[in-house]
């Protein structure tokens, strides 16, 4: 379906990393602001440049205000191969669209912008000088101009191969930056309380971005750990709720994770960490629960569950229960045995997670986390499924040669009702779980057959 | 632990179900903390609250001034949303018990965080 056409078409500069992430945020965000994603561009796969029609200019600064994936929006005024496809396209664009940023009393400035070359001082202004056929009318500010415009030459992506001319070449009126300096400042190297699995920043904003938090929400993150996923979650205006099986993490007590540092200082805790970035107001608490076994009342009151459930390596997978619910074959755990809690198999903990979900999320709000994969055996199928809720993104982050995991989004479709909680049984999906059982295993023989590989070729 | 939370808890005691709902509160120690007042985030919890619990949970506290049920307008009604917004997110219960109704199991409140960590006989299957 095209776009119609009374709406402006932008240019959207992407920062080249989590590349998969990239897509699914720019739409969750769009579809947040009450746009959606529309575009007459084939693929985006590696490019930096994305053309994209927005309904009006007020959501694509929204868009911004979020976006760790984007780093820059620009009105685009014209496109083309050559620079005299840009000149071409340029006279083709609306002169009234133009007018009010280029009249006598404003004041601008040109930049050019190149991707994978370089261009020396005078190359560029001659750039700047073959545009003079635009009607500007304003004065130069080079300082704090009002407007700013943007010629973005794309050389392509790879640096061992930089092309004489541009691929392509963009013109248009810069509008906003997206938030890219948020990784900086909440980087967790910075961040008081930290464990050995805390999240990175900027994947911790993707994930609120995917899952859609808004102010005002309640986000929860059942496995919140040091509380991450809750920090992003809160500065985007969400009050938070977090739960964790151990006690001494969710004190924030016990042995520290920075090297160097022995024992965890009265500082080190969730609401602390919200305090750092002075949003201790969106804390409302957390609790020493077991994710298996919530204790929360019937009812819909979560707008967001945003959570990385541990995989079984870095931290235990653990639950409580009785001695009798012990499985045969359960695979042995590295660690010393935990007394009180019994290995939690990884697909029952994604179905009780799908539907935890499905129970207490309200209509419409969505369940984002990762899945651990062993990529040898990986296929679609094996991403646990659930009749409320509706899979809307699954995005890879390879982690080793053979395992990944990936970011799962899902928006609850729904009303839960009781009989839902059986349905898998029913289904064939129900037989590749046992995939996610043994992805430690894997993860461990994957590790073991390397180990022996480095050993004997010393031997040799 | 704020009473929104207490609002949303529930026993998972084996056996209990719907009536391990609601928790019997007993402090030993609360403190007010002060957060800042968001009156679009209070309106949208309204609907959410369970009346008779929070009632309860109050008075165990001896709070004054909770409002009996949500009035009409409440939306707008920026005393109204103060009340509930003291209530529900400033009243701090750091030491303290919260009982299942039905079983009489007790977890505990330290330092503000609920531990409802159950040992192996109690859980639910």
């Amino acid at each position: 379906m095209a776009p119609p056409c009374t709406w402006n078409r932008y240019l959207l500069l992407m920062a080249q990393e989590h590349l998969e992430f990239r897509l699914p945020e720019i739409k969750s965000l769009l579809s947040l602001f009450g746009g959606q994603f529309t575009s007459s561009q084939e693929t985006y796969g590696k490019s930096p440049f994305w053309i994209l029609s927005i309904p009006s200019e007020e959501i694509a600064r929204n868009l911004m205000k979020r976006t760790v994936c984007a780093k820059s929006i620009f009105e685009l005024w014209g496109h083309g191969k050559s620079p005299e496809e840009l000149y071409s396209s340029l006279k083709n664009y609306p002169v009234e669209k133009m007018v009010p940023f280029l009249h006598s009393d404003s004041t601008y400035k040109i930049k050019i912008h190149t991707f994978n070359k370089t261009l020396t001082q005078e190359e560029k202004v001659k750039r700047i000088d073959a545009l003079e056929f635009l009607p500007f009318e304003g004065k130069v500010n080079l300082k704090k101009p009002q407007h700013i415009f943007s010629v973005l030459e794309d050389y392509g992506l790879d640096p061992n191969c930089i092309p004489e001319n541009p691929l392509n070449i963009y013109f248009g009126r810069w509008i906003a930056d997206g938030q890219r300096e948020l990784i900086e400042s909440y980087s967790v190297k910075k961040r008081h309380f930290i464990g050995n699995t805390s999240m990175d920043a900027g994947l911790s904003f993707i994930m609120a971005n995917h899952g859609k938090v808004k102010a005002n929400d309640i986000v929860f993150d059942p496995f919140v750990g040091t509380g991450g996923l809750l920090i992003a979650s809160a500065h985007f205006g969400a009050y938070v709720y977090g739960t964790d099986i151990d006690y001494n993490t969710v004190h924030g007590l016990g042995k520290a994770s920075r090297k160097n540092q022995k024992w965890r200082g009265p500082d080190e805790n969730i609401k602390a960490n919200l305090r750092q970035y002075g949003l201790e107001k969106y804390y409302l608490d957390v609790l020493v629960s077991d994710a298996s076994k919530p204790s929360w009342r019937k009812g819909t009151y979560f707008d967001v569950i945003i959570t990385d459930p541990p995989y079984g390596i870095r931290e235990s997978t653990r639950r409580t229960g009785s001695q009798k619910e012990i499985p045969k074959g359960i695979e042995k755990c590295p660690e010393s045995h935990v007394p009180v809690s019994l290995s939690y198999h990884l697909s029952d903990m994604f179905f009780d997670l799908l539907n935890f979900a499905a129970e207490t999320l309200v209509l419409g709000g969505r369940l984002v986390y990762w899945l651990p994969v062993y990529t040898p055996e990986y296929t679609e199928e094996m991403v646990p499924w659930h009749p409320c809720l509706e899979l809307i993104s699954n995005c890879e982050q390879k982690l080793s040669s053979h395992t990944s995991r990936r970011l799962i989004t899902m928006e609850k479709v729904k009303k839960f009702e009781n009989r839902d909680q059986y349905s898998h049984l029913l289904s064939d999906h129900f037989l590749p779980y046992q995939g996610h059982n043994s992805f430690r295993e894997k993860y461990f023989s994957g590790v073991t057959k390397r180990i022996a590989k480095e050993e004997k070729s010393s031997q040799e | 632990m704020k009473l929104l939370t207490h609002n949303l808890l529930s026993s998972h005691v084996r056996g209990v179900g719907p009536r391990g709902f609601p928790l019997r509160l007993q402090a030993t120690e609360v403190r007010i903390n002060p957060v800042e007042f968001n009156p679009e985030f209070v309106a949208r919890m309204i609907p959410k609250v369970e009346w008779a619990a929070l009632l309860e949970a109050a008075d165990t506290l001896h709070l004054v001034e909770v409002p009996k049920e949500p009035i009409e307008g409440y939306e707008h009604n920026e005393k109204f949303l103060r009340k509930m917004h003291h209530v529900l997110l400033e009243v701090d219960v750091l030491e303290g018990t919260l009982q299942c109704p039905e079983s009489g199991r007790l977890f505990p409140i330290t330092r503000g965080i609920p531990n409802m960590l159950l040992n192996d006989e109690e859980t639910e299957n």
